[in-house]
């Protein structure tokens, strides 16, 4: 069968091509085929490595099939589907092409079967997205799209040198399980960390997500981070740091998701909270936890993407996304009010919906394992994500105060891709066997016992209530017209600054030392000048005419002198 | 003009939550269903993972003062991070797609109620700008 040797990222990659130069009704439908045929094709795909060459001394192997790759190559194809139907309206070719390279590259990623290919694909994920950011073409978009990538070449670079660490110590480039017990193990970990977007190194995800186009940050939500959560699992099971990373992943975004006032830069923010949860379930290792976090990654990128996309929808329709100028838009658009509130109920976790299966798996486990205080930090992110995705981001949207918008409803092709990953978003939820069956470990795990189901709800429900409570009493902070300071002021405001200020004080220092030197020599100048002006000095203008008159004689004399010895000796 | 006439027709139509009962109604059926899930706390006999679970309506309390801590610290967040919206915008650059970023640039001293108020007066007479914004289409 040559089809099985063909990596699923080729189709995608050939889908690009296509579309750069079909337009309309035809490119449309080109693109929504390539997902579809290639997912048909995936799902015949056994495990095993499909693809193997050899360069220089190294195996190379750029397809290889497992449980944990399939299961992101099928959200994958599931997330790609849907976003290329939710962008069909789009007419910008560069768009088009980009989404297309941009899922290529992600496949291509977690079928890599060495850190060669990887970082290739790696490199690739972050050249294909950009366009995604820019195409918003804006001058804002243009210098978050550019930060965004130097962050991400940076992370590949640093892979880069990870991976030739790692041959030199293994003398392979094979990608497996790496750990930390070697440079080359931190710094692939750091590489992985930064599109993972780890505390400190999250600020690029914040930054450019919210920067993108409405359907562009639909994409970047679903591959990106999913790709690093993918390779984390892969490298780095069982590893304690982790954990801890994870836990903090969780809690620290949802503090300035309250005060964000850009709706998407919410959603950029509960993303690196879900991640969170994934990289916790990572960290603890063992097959309930990291079931737990290849489905919740599974979900997340239906659920987030549903919910990027009911704000991409509101910002298509009102040109506006702050908190603070929308409001009372259920009125107009019941459609993407319904759809967004079923994303909100699966972030939140409520049984159910999606993300009450796969997060209560990551939940138990810490708690299985003794993380008493891992546990309590997750509990309230999940209280606290309810809070700002699940309430807050429909709230201020669709309900709060009237805010005169009067959009109706999105084009048809974006309810539909709205609609799709609502369904699955239930669908899961009321039957998470057809997930779980597709998962790397069999761990019999039921969600679905009054102990969970109450617990949760009793958590939801009255995270609720502090909304609604601090609500009437006026405690709950406005939505307003705000930057919020993260870690990106310290490279766009405050080393700018210090660097500046140091380069001021460089230039001064360097300007007053010219000025001495100078200074000094054109006193020495004057100085020998003053020394030798005089009547006849050596650097005088004129001459008196007795100096003439005494050379004209030395020069006689020694004329005279010089034929009398020639006479002598001759 | 045609616009903002056919707004005002459409705003004469009630919406659900336009009428105050409507709020009310829902509004206590979720208390009753908070009320409902600590009452079940008693009657299901739930197996305990965590000696913590044992405290009486533990989820409950747990969720409740764990989101007013988190808004309490996030509020106070903001009296050290929070810079105007053009804090990190060039200068020289300019934003033609937000058209109104320069006519309100509210501070931090704004509350909510003056923030509401601006956004409904200025609702209607900005409708015919919305709509140009929206054609204008950010993705095309």
């Amino acid at each position: 069968m040559w089809m099985l040797e063909l990596p699923p990222f080729t189709l995608f990659f050939i889908g690009g091509l296509i579309a750069a130069m079909t337009r309309g009704k035809l490119r449309g439908a080109i693109m929504v085929a390539i997902p579809v045929i290639s997912a048909m094709h995936l799902w015949t795909v056994p495990e095993g490595i499909h693809l193997q060459l050899t360069f220089l001394d190294y195996e190379l192997v750029p397809y290889r099939a497992d449980k944990l790759s399939l299961m992101f190559g099928y959200v994958f194809h599931i997330a790609a589907f849907i976003c290329i139907i939710y962008s069909l309206h789009v007419k910008d070719t560069v768009q088009q092409v980009a989404a297309m390279l941009y899922a290529g590259s992600a496949l291509g990623a977690v079928f890599a079967g060495d850190l060669l290919t990887l970082f290739v694909f790696w490199e690739l994920l972050a050249f294909t997205s950009v366009f995604l950011i820019w195409a918003r073409r804006t001058s804002r978009a243009y210098h978050a799209g550019m930060r965004y990538l130097i962050i991400q070449v940076l992370s590949g670079v640093i892979l880069l040198v990870g991976a030739l660490f790692y041959a030199a110590e293994t003398g392979s480039l094979a990608f497996g399980y790496i750990g930390l017990d070697s440079i080359a193990g931190w710094l692939i970990l750091i590489a992985f960390g930064i599109k993972c977007a780890f505390p400190f190194a999250h600020n690029w995800l914040t930054d450019a997500y919210p920067e993108a186009t409405p359907t562009g940050t639909v994409l970047l939500s679903a591959f990106t981070t999913k790709v690093a959560v993918y390779a984390l699992a892969r490298a780095y099971p069982g590893t304690e740091l982790l954990i801890y990373i994870g836990a903090a992943m969780t809690c620290f975004p949802i503090f300035f998701a309250v005060i964000e006032n850009d709706l998407r830069r919410v959603l950029a923010y509960s993303l690196i909270n879900q991640v969170g949860f994934m990289v916790v379930g990572i960290g603890i290792g063992t097959a309930l936890a990291i079931n737990g976090a290849i489905a919740h990654a599974f979900n997340d990128v239906i659920f987030k993407g549903l919910l990027f996309m009911s704000m991409g929808a509101v910002l298509h329709m009102t040109g506006r996304i702050n908190g603070s100028d929308l409001g009372g838009l259920y009125k107009t658009m019941p459609k993407t009010t319904i759809l967004c509130l079923i994303g909100a109920a699966s972030i939140s976790a409520f049984p159910l919906f999606s993300g009450f299966v796969s997060k209560s798996m990551v939940m138990s486990a810490a708690l299985e394992n003794g993380y008493d205080w891992i546990w309590l930090m997750l509990l309230f992110a999940s209280a606290g994500v309810f809070h700002h995705a699940g309430i807050k981001i429909p709230y201020f949207a669709f309900f709060a105060h009237d805010s005169g918008l009067r959009a109706s409803d999105p084009p048809r092709n974006m309810l539909f891709a709205m609609f799709i990953a609502a369904s699955l978003c239930v669908a899961i939820g009321i039957y998470p066997a057809a997930l779980y069956s597709l998962l790397p470990y069999d761990t019999g795990y039921n969600p679905y016992d009054a102990t969970h189901v109450l617990a949760q709800t009793q958590l939801l429900l009255f995270s609720a209530l502090a909304f609604v409570w601090l609500n009437i009493r006026g405690m709950y902070p406005p939505e307003l017209r705000s930057t919020n300071l993260d870690v990106d002021w310290i490279y766009r405001r405050a080393i700018p600054n210090v660097l500046q200020n140091v380069f001021a004080v460089i230039w001064k220092a360097d300007g007053a030392l010219r000025n001495a030197v100078r200074g000094r020599l054109n006193q020495c100048q004057s100085f020998i000048a003053s020394k030798h002006k005089g009547l006849g000095g050596l650097l005088s203008g004129s001459y008196p005419s007795g100096n003439m008159v005494l050379w004209v004689a030395v020069l006689l004399a020694s004329y005279l002198f010089i034929g009398f010895v020639s006479k002598l000796t001759a | 003009m045609d616009i903002n006439k056919s707004n005002n027709e459409k705003d004469n139509k009630q919406y659900f939550f336009d009428n105050p009962k409507n709020t009310k109604w829902v509004m206590n059926i979720f208390y009753a269903c908070c009320v409902l899930v600590v009452v079940l706390d008693f009657v299901i006999n739930r197996h305990v993972y965590h000696s913590w679970e044992n405290l009486p309506a533990f989820y409950p309390i747990y969720g409740f003062v764990g989101c007013v801590v988190l808004v309490v610290i996030a509020s106070w967040m903001r009296t050290f991070l929070m810079r105007s919206e053009d804090y990190y915008d060039h200068p020289d650059d300019n934003y033609s797609d937000n058209p109104d970023d320069k006519h309100s640039d509210n501070n931090s001293e704004n509350s909510l109620e003056k923030a509401t108020d601006e956004n409904t007066h200025k609702g209607a007479n900005n409708q015919a700008e919305n709509k140009k914004i929206g054609d204008h289409d950010v993705d095309a």
